[in-house]
């Protein structure tokens, strides 16, 4: 394997540029993701729990606003009713901006590319209600932790987040025969557990019937939420007796939540889930069609720690396949903002305090329009990987106008071009590229080219 | 069913290689070609992704075992009828005008050779692919029916939207464009643009379409200074915060086969109704419904000749499930819609609701193939033959019997 610093931080990192300090190795980018979690703490997102009190004045305000008479007081309590929202709404873009900065301040920055690939392996939507505007909260409570930990505990704190038990309706879903679908007249949803089988841990290929989704989701049945407490997990509303999941048999007559923790434990050690992570995290990082003795490495290097998450990342940058020169991924329009930003030496802290209309007009507005519209993928499946995808005629003109407006917007003082392709690609800069920035006939169409080149589009 | 890794393999085969390639060397791609279009009829392919609930939307409210399967469903606001065994769901009704007229038509109890698995997914990939099971999943029955087509041009078929479509992927040369999108290039970074793709196929391929397509569809185009450039882009950006997407999907689709279009697809979210289907349902329905009346109102004249096929990965549990919803299931609905079409009529073969009616046990049970109403759709628009339908498009469908659902 020939370790490139720049290729690693191409690649695997969140790219070049005048602030960008490349780990040495590849054990140093193990190593540092064990390191405190620096840029977790200079830019700050808020765990779920801390959001109940928002919670519980939301509800407050809406029984005033219905409760109010008739004319002042009632515009009054709807007037403190928006304003809450509104701020909770500026509090989502703060977070989004939080996400930029850390991955624009982070010498570390293949951190900050895992907890964007484990939030979408385990995609989730602020879909209704107070939870809308939440969805940040869960990389922040379910991924950060985890993410050079074990792929089981991951999946207990993924599955169990109130942010993916709402996403995949399993609030809703009460076990059959449990008191309280006898006394409400409800029953089981299958969402979730399918979704767990298919996406989180096995993957669709793996030999799991419709027996053991139903079977799943009466185990998994039993969770609910209150805005005081959080998610709670109620007897009363459990599937009572066992369930058999892939064979084998869980829980007993009185139901209790660690019948689930055993059998998302006992999924993430199958070997249909070491092969399904493997291969997603080679398609991610690698390739869309990744060499199969890279898939094969990190396979066994799960298998053989239990799903530890360092030894399979270890695996994966210690594989020669992983460092073939050719960039072949397309970045996802996130990861071209961010390294576009990079490259053009934007500060963290600069972007973080930019005010709510700049970061919707500056980047989420035209990730819209380059196909991702942040927080929001169309399904649990999450953001696609395929180039093809994203590079349609649409979606490229979306980038392209990006690129020759959004420098310039930023900075007014643009470097020249041909330094410019020189600190955002190093040792990648190809002679396509070169040529482009040399023969453009102003500076911003020059930043604009290289930032629509190919070699920057790829990673 | 195909393993999850091959298919994405074989899509990143198909987009980054292939496709490229292809277009490069195509005759199709020079301007000559593209006034000459393939007849005067439309088609709309409309992707209801999530999986639409069927029994909910054409309701058979004369099976006896509806009412007590769908308790929570069933019931509320008045269906609108359609016969004296099928009700149409509320949340439709400014369509129902549309069946009389015949201009509006379903088919019952229908699904893609997809089973058992249950996964969105994978059931959109071969809705959109069109085989069998087992079959590769390499390019999409749309393109594959413009390969067909005498006088195809890069216009004939418009992929619409921001997503890319599987069902228009493949050899043919196809159109793709969002609403709101611009770009705006002077003419030297055009060239340098085009130069820098010279060997990465997916770029250049994109570039040329997309410089061509900012110019004829008066979506930005040749532009002189950066004032100009930002100013256009803030255009754009405003305007796409604003307005319904579907509907301006849908209006957008309709200028197309005004033109030289004659192939149009799109997609709808919002089907995966495991939760307060009730609401959940007719806010996706109210989506479909404003797609159809704006390409009917955008259409004007032509309207006579197009027909629309909304279709959908598979159908939904029989059963309401614990949480007034309805979870993964089989057989479904598909809904027509044209001057085209020759509808008022609930096509399809109803196999009952009863216990032992039902897909092991719980879902509807499919009778009919969904690609044999786009056959149907296809022999009787592009004049697609019998043979080609069952060896190319649809490869292994019986197009023995196809049913009758256009003029």
């Amino acid at each position: 394997m020939n370790y490139n610093p720049d290729l690693a931080t191409i690649r695997f990192g969140t790219g070049l540029g005048p602030h960008a300090r490349p780990a040495n190795s590849t054990a140093q980018m193990i190593a540092r993701l064990t390191e405190r979690d620096k840029q977790a703490q200079r830019f700050r997102i808020a765990g779920i729990k801390s959001q109940y009190s928002s919670f519980k004045k939301g509800q407050r305000l809406a029984k005033e606003q219905r409760q109010a008479s008739p004319g002042a007081a009632q515009d009054r309590a709807r007037d403190a009713l928006r304003k809450h929202r509104q701020k909770l709404k500026e509090q989502q873009v703060e977070w989004f901006l939080a996400m930029l900065a850390r991955s624009l301040s982070s010498e570390d920055g293949f951190r900050e590319r895992l907890v964007r690939f484990w939030a979408d392996h385990f995609t989730v939507v602020g879909k209704t209600g107070a939870l809308r505007p939440m969805a940040a909260t869960f990389s922040e409570d379910a991924i950060r932790p985890n993410i050079a930990g074990r792929f089981g505990d991951m999946l207990k704190d993924a599955v169990t987040h109130p942010l993916m038990l709402a996403y995949l309706d399993q609030f809703s879903s009460v076990g059959e025969d449990s008191p309280v679908a006898r006394r409400q007249g409800k029953g089981l949803n299958e969402n979730l557990a399918r979704e767990v089988l298919e996406l989180h841990t096995l993957g669709v290929g793996a030999g799991y019937s419709q027996t053991d989704v139903r079977e799943f989701a009466k185990l998994l049945a039993g969770f609910t939420f209150s805005p005081t407490r959080g998610v709670v997990y109620q007897a009363k509303r459990a599937t009572p007796g066992a369930e058999t999941i892939l064979g084998k048999s869980y829980g007993g007559d009185r139901p209790r939540i660690e019948d689930v923790y055993d059998a998302l434990h006992d999924l993430a050690l199958r070997p249909e889930t070491a092969r399904h992570i493997a291969r997603k995290l080679a398609v991610h990082f690698v390739s869309d069609d990744p060499d199969p003795n890279l898939v094969g490495a990190i396979t066994a290097a799960y298998q053989d720690s239990g799903g530890d998450l360092s030894a399979c990342y270890s695996a994966m940058l210690e594989h020669p396949a992983s460092w073939s020169p050719k960039l072949v991924k397309v970045k996802q329009p996130v990861d071209f903002i961010i390294t576009s930003l990079r490259a053009l030496g934007a500060e963290g802290k600069t972007i973080a305090k930019l005010p709510v209309r700049s970061a919707l007009q500056g980047f989420a507005r035209p990730m819209q329009m380059m196909g991702q519209t942040w927080e929001r993928p169309a399904g649990p499946d999450g953001w696609p990987e395929e180039g093809g995808h994203w590079i349609t005629p649409q979606g490229l003109a979306a980038r392209i106008q990006w690129a020759m407006t959004a420098p310039q917007a930023f900075s007014s003082n643009l470097p020249d071009p041909r330094a410019f392709a020189q600190s955002a690609l190093g040792t990648l800069l190809d002679d396509h590229t070169e040529f482009a920035a040399m023969a453009a006939e102003t500076r911003w169409e020059g930043i604009g080219l290289v930032l629509s080149s190919p070699s920057f589009q790829r990673r | 069913m195909t393993h999850q890794s091959n298919l994405s393999r074989r899509r990143f085969l198909l987009k980054s290689g292939a496709l490229g390639c292809s277009l490069a060397a195509s005759p199709l791609l020079t301007p000559v070609s593209l006034a000459a279009t393939p007849g005067d009829n439309r088609l709309v392919v409309i992707l209801l992704r999530g999986a639409m609930d069927g029994l909910d939307v054409v309701r058979p409210v004369g099976d006896p075992e509806y009412g007590w399967l769908r308790p929570g469903l069933s019931g509320g606001a008045n269906p609108l009828p359609l016969s004296n065994f099928f009700a149409l769901h509320p949340a439709l009704k400014d369509l129902h005008p549309l069946w009389a007229k015949g201009e509006l038509g379903f088919a019952h109890a229908v699904s893609t050779p997809y089973r058992d698995k249950r996964s969105h997914f994978d059931g959109q990939d071969l809705l959109e692919a069109g085989i069998g099971p087992g079959g590769s999943i390499r390019d999409g029955w749309l393109n594959r029916l413009v390969q067909t087509l005498p006088n195809a041009g890069l216009r004939t078929a418009f992929a619409v939207g921001r997503e890319d479509l599987l069902i228009l992927h493949g050899d043919a040369p196809v159109s793709g464009w969002a609403p709101d999108t611009v770009l705006t290039l002077s003419p030297q970074s055009r060239l340098l643009l085009e130069r820098m793709y010279g060997d990465a196929p997916m770029f250049s391929t994109s570039i040329r379409q997309a410089a061509d397509l900012a110019e004829t569809l008066d979506a930005g185009g040749p532009v002189e200074g950066y004032e100009d450039v930002l100013q256009a882009t803030m255009q754009s950006m405003q305007s796409a915060g604003k307005g319904n997407g579907v509907e301006k999907i849908a209006a957008f689709t309709a200028q197309r086969l005004r033109e030289e279009t004659r192939i149009a697809s799109f997609s709808i979210t919002g089907w995966d109704t495991h939760n307060n289907q009730k609401n959940t349902l007719s806010r996706a329905l109210t989506d479909l419904q404003r797609a159809i009346l704006t390409l009917r109102d955008g259409l004007g004249p032509v309207w006579e000749k197009t027909a629309i096929l909304a279709v959908t990965e598979f159908g939904r549990t029989a059963r309401e499930n614990g949480s007034g919803g309805t979870d993964h299931g089989t057989g479904g609905a598909m809904l027509m819609s044209g001057g085209a079409l020759k509808g008022g009529k609930v096509f399809g073969q109803w196999p009952g609701l009863g216990d032992g009616d039902l897909y092991q046990g719980r879902d509807l049970m499919p009778t009919g193939d969904v690609r044999a109403y786009a056959a149907a759709a296809l022999a009787g628009m592009f004049g697609s033959s019998r043979a080609s339908l069952r060896s190319d498009i649809f490869p292994g469908l019986d197009t023995g019997n196809l049913p009758n659902i256009v003029l």
